[in-house]
């Protein structure tokens, strides 16, 4: 317990230090771009609790939608194209391609495509976030070890089962890694489909604020931007620590027993 | 038997790739290719949304032809290169530095956990406000972007160094210096260039947000140019462009990285199987 109590006190020492210095230092400061940090926290609530249902949770909704899409378009590609190498070598060059397009580069297609409602929001996340898990994939599903590929095949364990059982969890690693690198990304893109041509959302927010040089309010929203992102990158490490729990154990045993 | 051919295919792949591989690649692109000028052609979508792909690369030429295009092309080059050679630079340092002290490493870690996680784009509006439409908002937004991955492998690659060989360095009283050059720097190496080979594509991710958003010149700013005058065969011209460059960047350093690691066993037993 006491071990626990003081890693959680070193693990938030720095960071406790680090804004207590960006209070003092900023306290005075009399630049109108740069305010100081107790105006920032002192206008956080008076704005984001007005427009928690106008922008907050619809970003967060379109954010956690378009992952999931991105996560299932990811992984139903990646199957077949991890399992079947003629299929792979005929589909790479052409999908390294798109995969190399920076995503927001395609939102000015999506706005001409769909216009500039939730789908083409809810595209931009998919269409950028679903190539590391894609990737990934691909790359864990042509790693699945060939021994129990070939135990299944003696057991006449087909279809279905085959894919569950042998198929996803062998490649579950693999996928999670994706999975992580594509939170991060959907994070971004979603802000930058507000940023566009949006009325609502928290990327609108900010860059609305922006231009009316409400400046503290502007801070106040990159915070929250950056509270969202930690947030959810710790919610994604107990989502991990769960799902790989068998994953985890098998290579710390490893690494005793070697 | 299946283990053995198995293993024969993967090295055959995994070498020079055979002539059918490649055979397939370019059959895969012309399908690709075609599909897209069909989509068009047989009203499925309005050519106005979707030209076919022969009116791309038509308008391609074009663009092509024109000094602006070009200029732009140099302009995105410069911003990427600028702000992944400061963020590999940073990275490289502050990773040594945290990555040699274990106290520092524990100290440092949740800080590092806390500001990874927030969006570089969050940055947009600062950027705005400091810079404008410039260089230097692209360089911010590129910077903070790139230099986390380095930094990251960097710290863990320098912790990865062998103990004993450590020790060893210890008992001979190597300098500083040579420690670095003949110990770290060879450990690290590895972890390096899988950051720097992470950060140019986000580095490139950056640098044409931050020209389409800010309106910074480069191929992003080109891109919201033919948007708002609907030059609609131009913007997907521009988008090609902007993908052959991710390949070029993804590509070079793929091979820049079986270069500078040639000597490295994980390149080796790669390049000899």
């Amino acid at each position: 317990m006491t071990h626990a109590l003081r890693s959680l006190a070193r693990a938030l020492a720095l960071p406790a230090v680090l804004f207590a210095l960006w209070g003092l230092v900023s306290a005075g400061s009399k630049s109108f771009y740069l305010p100081p940090l107790h105006a920032i926290l002192g206008v956080f609530g008076s704005t984001w609790s007005s427009r928690l249902t106008s922008d907050v949770l619809p970003s967060i909704g379109r954010l956690l939608i378009g992952y999931a899409g991105a996560v299932i378009a990811g992984v139903a590609l990646g199957v077949p194209l991890g399992g079947r190498p003629r299929l792979r070598a005929a589909l790479e060059p052409a999908l390294e391609l798109f995969r190399a397009i920076p995503p927001p580069a395609l939102v000015p297609v999506f706005m001409l495509l769909f216009g500039i409602g939730t789908p083409m929001k809810l595209l931009v996340i998919v269409s950028g976030a679903v190539w590391p898990v894609l990737l990934n994939t691909i790359e864990g599903v042509r790693a699945v070890d060939e021994v129990l590929s070939d135990t299944c095949r003696c057991y006449g364990i087909t279809g279905l089962t085959r894919l569950r059982v042998l198929v996803l969890r062998g490649a579950s690693p693999q996928i999670v890694t994706g999975m992580r690198q594509a939170l991060s990304i959907a994070i971004i893109l979603m802000v930058i489909s507000e940023m566009f041509a949006s009325s609502s959302g928290l990327g609108y927010a900010i860059v609305d604020f922006q231009r009316a040089f409400s400046i503290p309010q502007m801070w106040s929203g990159i915070l929250l931007l950056g509270a969202l992102g930690v947030v959810l990158s710790l919610g994604f490490g107990v989502f991990e620590a769960r799902a790989l729990r068998w994953y985890h154990g098998q290579r710390s045993e490893h690494r005793e027993g070697g | 038997m299946t283990r053995v051919r198995h293993a024969g295919r993967r090295r055959a792949g995994r070498t020079t790739p055979s002539l059918s591989r490649i055979g397939l690649g370019v059959l895969g692109v012309a399908g690709v290719a075609a599909v897209f000028e069909l989509i068009p052609r047989a009203g499925l979508v309005s050519p106005h949304y979707l030209p076919p792909t022969s009116a791309m690369l038509e308008a391609l030429g074009r663009e092509a032809a024109t000094a602006a295009f070009w200029r732009a092309l140099l302009d995105t080059a410069r911003g990427w290169a600028l702000g992944l050679v400061i963020a590999v630079a940073a990275g490289a340092v502050a990773g040594v530095v945290i990555g040699s002290r274990r106290g520092l490493r524990a100290a440092t870690a949740s800080t590092i956990e806390f500001l990874r996680p927030i969006p570089s784009v969050a940055l947009i509006p600062v950027a705005v406000l400091l810079y404008g439409a410039q260089l230097r908002s692209t360089l911010l937004l590129v910077v903070y972007a790139s230099f986390w991955p380095v930094l990251l492998q960097v710290i863990h690659g320098v912790a990865d160094v062998d103990p004993v060989a450590r020790d060893t360095a210890l008992s001979y009283r190597l300098s500083r210096w040579v420690t670095i050059r003949h110990l770290i720097l060879p450990t690290a190496l590895p972890y390096l260039m899988t950051g720097v080979r992470l950060s140019a594509a986000v580095a490139l991710i950056l640098a044409i947000t931050a020209e389409l958003v800010i309106g910074a010149p480069g191929l992003g700013h080109e891109i919201e140019v033919a948007r708002a005058s609907s030059a609609v065969p131009v913007l997907y011209a521009l988008i090609f462009v902007v993908g052959l460059l991710g390949v070029a960047v993804n590509v070079g350093f793929r091979a820049l990285e079986r270069r500078v690691l040639a000597w490295h066993p994980s390149v080796r037993r790669e390049a000899a199987a």
